[in-house]
């Protein structure tokens, strides 16, 4: 749900349009054309109707959890099915947690992708590295999640960990993330396989919205002297800040719902460690692993409640964007 | 490029979709359950053998035994499966009865650098302080007590669960609970606990994996499993005192010494069994069906593959590292039958009797 929001809102570098022509009703319309219209507009309907159908399913299902426990379900990090006790705040630190390692790895790089593709690479090259990007993003998830854990987890555990804990372990509180035995598993690496699936999706959209960039604005920057970076950090971000902006919402709508990857690789331990070696959970982790066996009604419902938490976090993210963006415009107004 | 992937993702759907519609399009030929993934290798090569033989197909989802006590009571299947039994009481209310079909044991693996299978030797106490993350080195004193001789290294123990609900996690907890008071009280016996200490793997695979790839590990993982993947197992002392191997033996001695005559609604649970050969982590997969059939052919078609999977399907649970129930439970598990499940007019299912001439 959140990447198809994100999705759209990356294609809409141009003022949205409205729904239909409002003169529409002045023309008249063939048979046709009426029935085409009212098909779409089911469709678009239909769209509304499952986001309000799913909260709906959210909320009944969850709501002898949120009885029970109150708010204090997003306060507790207690989980355990044979007391019957459920808190969601080691599901959701670990949802959080990921997502932002993720993005923090992943944007940068993403953008020099995009970057490379439409600035920098001769043209012969561009063809190539867009293939490679596209067929990154179709990769079914837990291929990914295998991949971690069969050959990334072994060399992060053997070389990488055992390196950051020596260089930056002995540091005042950042070292305090890099703590523990090196196991190949946990939050960090979690956060890093989510920023290898979500980089072709940032990086595509990125490129797309660059190339939208029109050729004399950019040609008028490099004329007056500017440098590529220049053009780049004065020019084209600039220009396509809403369509960048909605990459990486896409990018982290992905990185907050991941299920089968993060399975494989975090560990699973219903636990807060501030070190990022440690095992954790994710919201969709946690319900990938539990639903099958959850057969007291409180479970099923504490279960059906991190779902719900993880809709309202998705919803927050959107509409966070969305404010920036609209920030962003007001002070663009003011400027000009 | 999304606008492609999208495309190819509903075309998938549909297929999908399409696929399951037309396998659920079924007739008197096929019988459907659902449940445990413990004994999913084993009832889909008697499923195998048996639509060879008799032409009837079985359709076996391995969705958790929870999942499969879900479909079973709302009766969207013919059968259900759990590795761990329902209580008479569950079974009264939901008017199901269950019964054992095979056996098998939950093997402590381990990844300990310089130590071979079989090498280690724990006793229950010890194995409960480990899981209850109390002991944190391999070269514990207490672990020294039982392994005089063994080399045990400096290395932190890493404890691997199951993360996903698991039969085998409620076997292997409902051991620790019997073995230790401790356990008991602080954590309890289910198909998913809260762990206080390590970490989780989906499934026997991904348990065995974490093991695998973790120095100073230790997990749980079926005897089967176990086996096939050449995983080093820990010795563990028995009822009687023992340190055995888990082996096809051993696992049988257990069985051997359970009363199941006096298991009400075949309530019975192997762990902890005395018997000088005994492994001590023991478990048998059960099968729910109801006590009403409303479909008496399908009814008796479900009893009929059970009955021929106790009789025919030994050999080929042995070859998958299954232990097949022993010929006295199968009696008392077919008279079981005989007295408790009716078809809805109240005329008994089983034994199966030539068609009358109605």
């Amino acid at each position: 749900m959140s990447s198809a929001g994100a999705a759209t809102q990356a294609r809409e570098n141009e003022p949205p349009e409205s729904f239909g022509p409002s003169s529409a009703g002045a023309r008249s319309l063939s048979p046709g054309d009426r029935f085409f219209r009212r098909l779409t507009q089911g469709f678009a309907i239909l769209v509304l109707l499952s986001v309000v159908g799913i909260l709906v399913t959210l909320l009944s299902g969850s709501w002898p959890a949120l009885k029970t426990f109150g708010l204090g379900f997003l306060a507790s990090k207690e989980w355990n099915p044979v007391t019957g006790q459920f808190g969601a705040l080691a599901p959701l630190y670990g949802t959080v947690i990921t997502s932002v390692i993720a993005l923090l790895v992943g944007v940068p790089v993403s953008f020099g992708i995009a970057l490379v593709i439409t600035e920098l690479a001769p043209r012969w090259l561009k063809r190539p590295i867009g293939v490679a990007v596209e067929l990154l993003a179709a990769i079914p998830s837990i291929i990914y999640g295998m991949w971690g854990l069969f050959v990334f987890a072994p060399v992060f555990a053997a070389h990488l960990q055992p390196w950051l804990t020596e260089h930056v372990g002995s540091w005042p509180i950042l070292g305090l993330l890099f703590e523990g035995p090196p196991m190949g598993i946990g939050m960090l690496t979690a956060g890093l396989i989510l920023a290898i699936m979500i980089i072709p999706f940032m990086a595509a959209v990125m490129r797309d919205v660059f190339e939208t960039v029109p050729a004399s604005l950019r040609e008028s920057a490099y004329a007056l002297g500017c440098t590529t970076w220049e053009v780049v950090w004065r020019v084209i971000l600039p220009y396509t800040r809403v369509g960048v902006i909605g990459g990486i919402m896409l990018g982290l709508g992905r990185a907050l719902g991941e299920t089968m990857a993060v399975t494989f690789v975090i560990g699973n331990a219903h636990d807060i460690h501030l070190s990022l070696f440690m095992a954790g959970n994710t919201i969709s982790s946690t319900l990938a692993n539990e639903f099958t066996e959850a057969v007291t009604p409180l479970y099923t419902s504490s279960l059906l409640a991190l779902g719900l938490v993880l809709f309202v976090l998705t919803l927050i993210v959107l509409v966070a964007a969305r404010l920036l963006l609209m920030k962003m415009r007001a002070r663009e107004g003011e400027r000009t | 490029m999304i606008d492609r992937t999208a495309t190819r993702l509903l075309v998938a759907t549909f297929l999908m979709m399409l696929m399951g519609n037309l396998a659920r399009a079924s007739d008197a030929t096929t019988i459907s359950g659902a449940g445990a993934t413990f004994p999913y290798p084993v009832y889909s090569k008697w499923a195998d053998t048996y639509a060879k033989e008799k032409h009837i197909k079985l359709n076996y989802q391995a969705i958790g035994s929870g999942g499969g006590i879900k479909q079973i009571t709302e009766g969207t299947v013919d059968f259900g499966a759990s590795d761990a039994p329902l209580k008479p009481e569950e079974l009264d209310k939901a008017g199901l009865i269950q019964f054992p079909v095979v056996m098998g044991g939950v093997v402590p693996v381990i990844n300990i650098a310089g130590i071979k299978a079989g090498e280690l030797k724990l006793a229950p106490d010890v194995l409960a302080d480990i899981f209850m993350g109390k002991v944190k080195k391999w070269n514990d004193p207490r672990l020294g007590h039982d392994n005089p001789g063994l080399k045990l290294p400096d290395a932190a123990v890493t404890v691997v669960h199951r993360s996903d609900g698991s039969g085998t996690t409620w076997i292997f907890t409902n051991y620790l609970s019997k073995v230790s008071l401790e356990w008991l009280k602080a954590v309890g016996n289910d198909k998913s606990v809260a762990w206080p200490t390590g970490v989780g793997g989906k499934g026997n695979q991904g348990v065995a994996s974490y093991v695998q790839r973790i120095n100073g590990a230790i997990g749980y993982v079926e005897s089967a499993y176990a086996i096939q993947n050449h995983m080093a197992h820990a010795k563990l002392k028995n009822h009687d005192g023992n340190f055995v191997d888990p082996t096809d033996d051993s696992v049988q001695a257990a069985a051997k010494g359970a009363d199941w005559t006096h298991a009400h609604g075949f309530y019975m649970v192997l762990t902890d069994q005395p018997g000088a050969a005994s492994w001590p982590i023991t478990g048998a997969s059960f099968v729910l069906v109801h006590r009403q059939q409303k479909d008496a052919e399908t009814g008796r078609a479900v009893l009929r593959f059970f009955d021929w999977g106790y009789r025919n399907g030994g050999a080929a649970a042995k070859e998958l590292g299954y232990i097949p129930m022993p010929t006295g439970v199968v009696d008392q598990v077919e008279k079981t039958w005989e007295k408790e499940v009716r078809d809805s007019g109240g005329q008994k299912l089983w034994p199966e009797r030539k068609p009358a001439g109605k």
